[in-house]
């Protein structure tokens, strides 16, 4: 297809043309340099509102919050704003919480990550097969995502609550005792883990369902023809096919793991949520940035939590990166 | 294919063009002004017809009390909205934002007494100054000043106050072997709190299984500090609680409690954990504020109806718990109608009604000579006499010092006495986690 870009040779004066013709041609390459001024300019504002729109509410809202973490400002005073330098960011390092709050945000992000994209990867698996009523069992997949955290996780507060909870009730029968789940560092950590796993299994199998469904049939055909179990294809067909597909969705999991929010607040709610238990035990760095903002009133650390939150999740992105050319290079 | 352009079409380009121009910015415009919120202010209708908007926290009682119904019927052009959040600590925050922002303000909001100090240092120019409305010498001495700005402006009206008691469940004393009369109990305790401890450890040789002598022991230490005058503060407004005598002498209490298991190491107010053995009565005393007994009430049930009492605080400890104000933002629609309604909300009548309806007591002075006030029994505590009980009290209540980040100060210490209760965290440890975060806090 020709481009709509008119040549400037066809414009050009007709040589020796009358002074008539000459002043026509003046102002045809005067249109000319509009209409090319058009043709460039007018695609960046077909694009400019999202910019617009990126601009006021992700780029703008980005450096201001980089702005007051390098002052003092109280969620009494916001006009009142003390240049602080690095101190911020200094407080934060040398606070234990900071660092409770990193290593719980890790480990429940690996504790909840991990077995979610392996049972997706199951489940889509199993899904993949032919399956009377699929369709069916593909929405019903769907349906935690669909859920909203808070009624999630306040269902899961009932089912994990120390006194009366669904869980300690069956615990109670089988013999086993009860536990005070929101309370030991452990057990709560697995808690919340078992919100996250239940929301986003199904939205992650249903991206791996995508993308199996793109692996070429033949490649399966000519795999059982070599007499490959169906495991031995899940394995050696189906997993490296999705290899791109597994990455994104580590990618996103990590995302969502350090923004770890509503689940912790809500389960136990009130006071004891805001500061993810009584000895910070399922706090993590977006319930750390809360409170120190919203409960405790110093947005300055609060905005210095944000960015380092942002610094981690680079630093986890060049982490992956180096494992995932390592892991290349090594398989060749 | 060559595209070949008529006017026509470059000018269906540029209106194209022109809208999205104008269509973006206008609607991000209209995106940030438009007020969704419903509980800002808005003035009067064609008709002069008023809404005021009256927001708060917890339980103000004036729905229960059926006053907004009443105001209603006194000033028929006038129909007031409350907007309730359950939880304190998350309507303060959002107040904050919106003090900010100056708007979604209601035209009257609820303040409670450990935030009032920080609002009446750093914000009170947003607030109407009460002191000309309201004649301040008709609440209790030190009620006014605290919500007393440096300017000298009264930015909040008392509600009430918590004067100190002791709630007891005459069912597991009789249980345990215990007197359960009200003086009876009162005599075992007049010493002051280590006898209070001495009848838990009595209490324990022969206690229900499953049951224990109180609550939580942060109830205990606040009941203790709220009994100085000197608290986390001094009067310069310089943070003290690492050394007050009363922080002191309340954590070496709670620690001992907690040392001796007399306590079930609860969360006061926790859902999860505290209403329930409300519910099933596992709790034997709760230090009791007035308000508090409301709260034992409501999440006990009426299955327990009765089986509570009440008597005079341990040491006959005359201390105040807790008490809110309302406050009149400058930034309403209807400021004046705003101050009217906190005047009459906050007269000895209609304090005595809220009373009468849920049990807060009244920081109108005038209201404890009301027959509702001074007569006053409650039927679910074995028809116990608060009003004589609280009204003597709030006579000798010291005047407290307060200072901005009270509430925060308070929640951060109970949260470390639980620790020292319910994971054997030893004193120094809680004490040291205790103050790093109150540091942090008060920054």
């Amino acid at each position: 297809m020709a481009t709509s870009t008119p040549t400037p040779d066809a414009y050009a004066p007709p040589p020796g043309g009358s002074p008539h013709a000459s002043a026509r041609s003046g102002r045809q390459t005067w249109r000319s340099r509009l209409w090319r001024f058009d043709d460039k300019a007018s695609p960046y504002a077909y694009i400019a509102p999202f910019f617009l729109v990126f601009g006021a509410f992700g780029l703008y809202p980005l450096l201001y919050t980089g702005w007051i973490a390098l002052h003092r400002v109280e969620m009494t005073g916001l006009n009142q704003m003390e240049w602080a330098g690095w101190d911020n960011f200094d407080e934060i390092l040398h606070d234990a919480e900071f660092w409770t709050a990193v290593t719980n945000t890790f480990l429940i992000g690996v504790m909840s990550t991990v077995p979610q994209l392996l049972v997706a990867l199951g489940l889509a698996h199993l899904l993949n097969y032919r399956l009377r009523a699929s369709t069916f069992w593909r929405t019903v997949v769907l349906t935690p995502y669909a859920t909203s955290v808070a009624s999630a996780a306040l269902v899961f507060a009932l089912v994990f609550r120390a006194d009366g909870g669904l869980l300690n009730w069956v615990l109670h029968f089988a013999g086993l005792g009860d536990t005070n789940w929101a309370n030991g560092h452990w057990t709560s950590k697995i808690a919340i883990s078992v919100i996250v796993i239940w929301r986003w299994t199904g939205y992650n199998a249903l991206i791996y369902l995508a993308a199996m469904q793109a692996v070429p049939a033949d490649l399966y055909e000519a795999a059982s023809l070599d007499g490959a179990s169906r495991w031995q294809q899940f394995r050696k067909v189906t997993i490296p096919s999705l290899r791109p597909t597994i990455l994104f969705t580590i990618v996103i999991s990590t995302i969502g793991s350090m923004q770890l929010f509503g689940e912790p607040l809500l389960l136990e709610g009130g006071r004891l949520g805001a500061t993810g238990g009584n000895e910070n035990q399922y706090e993590t760095l977006s319930l750390y940035l809360y409170n120190y903002g919203w409960n405790l009133g110093h947005l300055g650390p609060a905005a210095a939590v944000a960015w380092a939150m942002l610094a981690l999740l680079l630093i986890i992105a060049a982490v992956n990166r180096l494992i995932g050319r390592f892991v290349r290079t090594s398989a060749v | 294919m060559r595209i070949t352009r008529t006017v026509a079409g470059r000018s269906r380009r540029a209106a194209v063009l022109a809208t999205t121009g104008l269509t973006v910015p206008a609607l991000l415009l209209t995106g940030c002004s438009s007020d969704s919120d419903s509980s800002g202010s808005t003035g009067p209708d064609a008709n002069g017809n008023i809404t005021l908007t009256v927001a708060d926290f917890g339980q103000f009682g004036y729905k229960e009390a059926g006053l907004f119904a009443k105001y209603h019927e006194l000033h028929p052009n006038i129909t007031i909205k409350e907007d309730v959040t359950a939880d304190e600590k998350i309507y303060y925050p959002k107040l904050l934002q919106q003090l900010n922002s100056g708007s979604g303000l209601a035209d009257v909001q609820g303040i409670e007494v450990g935030r009032i100090k920080e609002i009446a240092d750093t914000k009170a120019d947003s607030f109407v100054d009460l002191g000309k409305v309201i004649d301040v010498d008709d609440w209790v001495s030190w009620k006014a000043k605290q919500a007393t700005a440096p300017s000298g402006a009264v930015i909040g009206a008392g509600t009430d106050i918590g004067p100190m008691s002791l709630c007891y469940n005459t069912e597991l004393f009789k249980k345990a072997g215990l007197p359960t009369d009200r003086a009876e109990v009162a005599k075992k305790v007049e010493g002051g709190w280590e006898d209070y401890i001495k009848l838990g450890e009595e209490y324990k040789k022969k206690a229900p299984a499953g049951t224990y002598f109180m609550d939580s022991a942060s109830a205990m230490f606040n009941a203790v500090v709220s009994s100085n005058a000197e608290q986390y503060y001094d009067e310069s407004g310089k943070p003290i609680y690492k050394e007050s005598p009363s922080v002191q002498q309340g954590w070496d209490l709670a620690a001992e409690v907690a040392s001796k298991k007399l306590s079930q190491g609860l969360a006061q107010f926790d859902t999860n954990t505290w209403v329930p053995a409300l519910r099933k009565g596992t709790i034997a005393t709760v230090a009791c504020p007035a308000w508090m007994a409301g709260q034992i009430s409501a999440n006990a049930g009426e299955g327990n109806k009765g089986k509570w009492d009440i008597t005079t605080a341990p040491g006959a400890t005359a201390a105040n718990w807790g008490g809110s104000f309302l406050t009149v933002p400058k930034s309403g629609k209807n400021v004046e109608e705003a101050g009217k309604l906190v005047k009459w909300l906050t007269a000895p009548e209609q304090q005595a009604a809220v009373f009468k309806a849920i049990g807060v007591f009244p920081s109108n002075k005038g209201a404890y000579e009301l027959p509702d006030v001074k007569n006053a029994k409650l039927p679910y505590f074995n028809d116990a006499p608060i009003g004589q009980i609280y009204a003597d009290e709030a006579k000798s209540i010291p005047e407290a010092v307060l200072g901005p980040k009270d509430g925060v100060i308070k929640d951060t210490i109970s949260t470390q006495i639980t620790n020292m209760e319910q994971r054997g965290t030893s004193p120094d440890k809680a004490w040291k986690a205790a103050t790093d975060a109150i540091d942090k806090a008060i920054g």
